[in-house]
């Protein structure tokens, strides 16, 4: 399904209109599935559309839609980076770590700090995995650990809890610009850039090619494991954001923070409209993912069901997600094979 | 899926450091299996000189009562894996079985009745995996976080907040006792049972000759009357009614059971495997590398438990042994490559 849905292997000019009308509708589909959730429940329960609830919303989906942007990147790739979670927990560690210390560090400083911790870790598995040729899976999977492992011989036990962490820091977890949490706005604007990058910039149409086709992208010049690299250093480098982001939004950290987030993305992502197995896919689909998943989330608890339905309900709609996805590139794959007779081998 | 799948595949990935298979006997020592052999080896000789008791009986019977569920579910995910496939939803699974299991007896049924209509679901959430996978052709990884999500979240609907107690004390004491006469925990003889049935199985009969046959070419495996799909769906319902039983065997081991046990083990049972030398493309691994895996990874953990290292900073062990585990097979060609490379600039 990879293949088809890949603007570069679209032959002519009159599908690659439909493929990318398509596409569209796919990220206007999650959104009308939003609207459409939020809507039914604030039938059932005004409150939902206080400007308050929906400031949770956003605070409660940045997190992994921001995870989600690096996630999509390297998915495209057709490989896959599980060591996000572990990212988040040891940048928010050693950023707390930091202020406790020094708690007159300029906040600035903590976020460029967490970045660079996320760079570093992203670019381990971007070299493994390329210069050893590695499945990625492995690696990030193997990263998870010993990052995980890192994070528990620097915790060794200990909680960073509010009073060491500056209030200016803390701010851009709760406060909020016209009504929209900070937090929103920088993973809008992360998301924009990304989103924009991925249209625009040949060496991110490159990704898309490496993932419809990785012998072919190399046969046709792309530096495969260039962009490789770069994709895994910028999901490092986003991860380790999200995990400053998570030490200003709750205020705290242990050793357990950003456990499980790794899977949480992935599905948010496949919500999202991007393939598994890379080359289609977009940054914007993947946050609107996330958006989704966590307003049914924060509806069923509005509706007063009880919380234990959460998981079921995002399990179910994590396969409804894939199997339309599947039937939507089987019957474009038909419409492109009726249009076009020559090209069957899409 | 099928068709994605063997494009995945680098022809260089391989855990045997011999390809070429020029007869010298001595080759034969360089396997994969071998190294892990070693490796257990240093394991039990690291244990022994922290702890002058490590070699004591009694501490096998607590590495094999601490490994047992995760060692089972490891058999039938190596099978998966061999296929090319992957089954994220087994700990899920194993949650799942003990939460019917614990809902039905809390509701008065029998305890014998409650375990097999555990394994019953263990039978149908198997079936799911492998009809969207087989039936429908939609991604493993995909399909089986989505069941993750889904069969965790059926479990919380069913027994959250509660936890189930009461069991009866002749079953859940073997949980905690070795077999009588011996020091080998029921859960490790289950396992290694199971294992010689899977060694079997993989390595000596048709079937096995068939799963490897998919896990390295599906389409031609499929042409050469290899019923692909079929062993597919069963293979997927294999695992999840060995996971259901092991949750049976973690609920009588606890005595209790609540919505949340295992949470999180999916990705240490495909570490363990994918340590055991089985490629996570298919088509490579053994049985006993597996079971050689579980033992390495027991005895490691046992021992750095008994010197108080916390359990997160053991999985640097975990995530430093896999990470060698892929490296090192791929890292002779890797050098090679970069010399290549360096020459040809030069």
């Amino acid at each position: 399904m990879s293949v088809i849905t890949a603007p570069a292997a679209a032959p002519t000019e009159r599908p690659v209109s439909r493929l990318e009308s398509l596409l569209r509708a796919r990220e206007l589909g999650i959104a009308l599935a939003i609207l459409l959730v939020f809507g039914l429940t604030t039938l059932n329960n005004h409150a939902f559309a206080r400007v308050a609830s929906i400031q949770q919303l956003l605070i409660g989906a940045a997190l992994i839609a921001l995870l989600g942007v690096g996630e999509t990147l390297v998915i495209v790739t057709r490989n896959v980076d599980l060591s996000v979670g572990s990212i988040v927990g040891l940048s928010a560690y050693i950023v707390g770590d930091l202020f406790k210390y020094h708690h007159n560090m300029p906040v600035v400083l903590g976020f460029v700090v967490a970045i660079a911790v996320g760079a570093a870790i992203g670019a381990i598995n971007g070299f493994v995995t390329t210069v050893a040729r590695v499945p990625s899976l492995v690696v990030t999977l193997a990263m998870l650990y010993i990052v995980r492992g890192v994070d528990g011989l620097i915790v060794n036990g200990k909680t960073i809890d509010p009073g060491s962490i500056p209030k200016a820091f803390t701010a851009v977890g709760y406060r909020t610009l016209f009504g929209i949490p900070w937090l929103a706005i920088i993973v809008a604007v992360v998301v924009a850039t990304a989103g924009y990058a991925m249209r625009s910039f040949r060496s991110s149409r490159d990704l898309y090619g490496i993932g419809s086709n990785p012998d072919a992208a190399v046969l046709a010049g792309i530096p495969a494991g260039r962009r490789v690299f770069t994709a895994f250093l910028i999901s490092g480098s986003l991860a380790g954001l999200a995990g400053a982001l998570f030490l200003a939004l709750h205020a705290q950290i242990d050793v357990s923070g950003g456990t499980g987030y790794e899977l949480a993305v992935v599905a948010a992502v496949v919500v999202g409209g991007v393939a598994i197995f890379g080359g289609s896919g977009t940054v914007l689909g993947a946050a609107l993912g996330a958006v989704l998943l966590n307003t049914i989330n924060q509806a069923l608890v509005a509706s007063r069901i009880s919380a234990f339905w959460n998981g079921a309900i995002a399990g179910g709609l994590l396969l409804v997600a894939i199997a339309f996805d599947r039937w939507l590139s089987l019957r474009v794959a038909r419409s492109l094979q009726s249009a076009e007779g020559a090209h069957r081998d899409l | 899926m099928t068709s994605d799948l063997p494009t995945m595949t680098p022809v260089t990935h391989s855990h045997s450091v011999v390809e070429n298979g020029n007869g010298a006997p001595w080759r034969a020592l360089l396997r994969w299996e071998s190294a892990l052999v070693v490796v257990l080896i240093g394991a039990l000789v690291f244990g022994s000189s922290e702890s002058p008791n490590f070699l004591n009986p009694t501490n096998f019977f607590y590495i094999g009562m601490n490994m047992g569920e995760v060692a089972i579910m490891a058999l039938p995910l190596t099978l998966v894996i061999m296929t090319g496939e992957i089954d994220l939803s087994v700990a899920s699974m194993l949650g799942l079985s003990g939460a019917v299991m614990g809902y039905l007896f809390s509701n008065g049924w029998s305890i014998w009745l409650a375990m097999a209509a555990a394994l019953v679901v263990g039978v149908l959430g198997g079936a799911v995996n492998g009809l969207l996978v087989a039936k429908v052709g939609l991604p493993s990884i995909a399909v089986t976080i989505g069941t993750l999500a889904l069969f965790r979240g059926i479990a919380e609907i069913l027994l959250a907040p509660r936890t189930v107690t009461g069991f009866p004390s002749s079953l859940t004491t073997i949980g905690v006792v070795p077999i009588p006469g011996t020091q080998i925990a029921y859960s490790a003889a289950i396992f290694l049972g199971l294992a010689v049935v899977a060694g079997i199985v993989l390595h000596a009969t048709p079937l096995g000759r068939a799963l490897v046959a998919i896990g390295l070419q599906p389409e031609a495996a499929q042409f050469s009357g290899i019923r692909v799909n079929r062993i597919k769906i069963w293979l997927f319902v294999l695992s999840g009614v060995v996971c259901a039983f092991a949750g049976i065997l973690l609920t009588l081991k606890n005595a209790s059971v609540s919505y949340d046990a295992g949470t999180g083990l999916e990705l240490n049972v495909v570490a363990i495997v994918l340590f055991g030398g089985v490629s996570i493309f298919g088509g490579r691994g053994t049985v006993i590398g597996v079971v050689l895996a579980v033992a390495i990874v027991g005895a490691l953990q046992q021992a750095l438990t008994q010197m108080n290292v916390q359990p997160e900073v053991q999985n640097i062990v975990i995530g430093v042994l896999l990470l060698i585990s892929v490296v090192i097979p791929n890292g002779g060609e890797a050098i090679r490559r970069i010399r290549d490379r360096a020459r040809r600039h030069a």
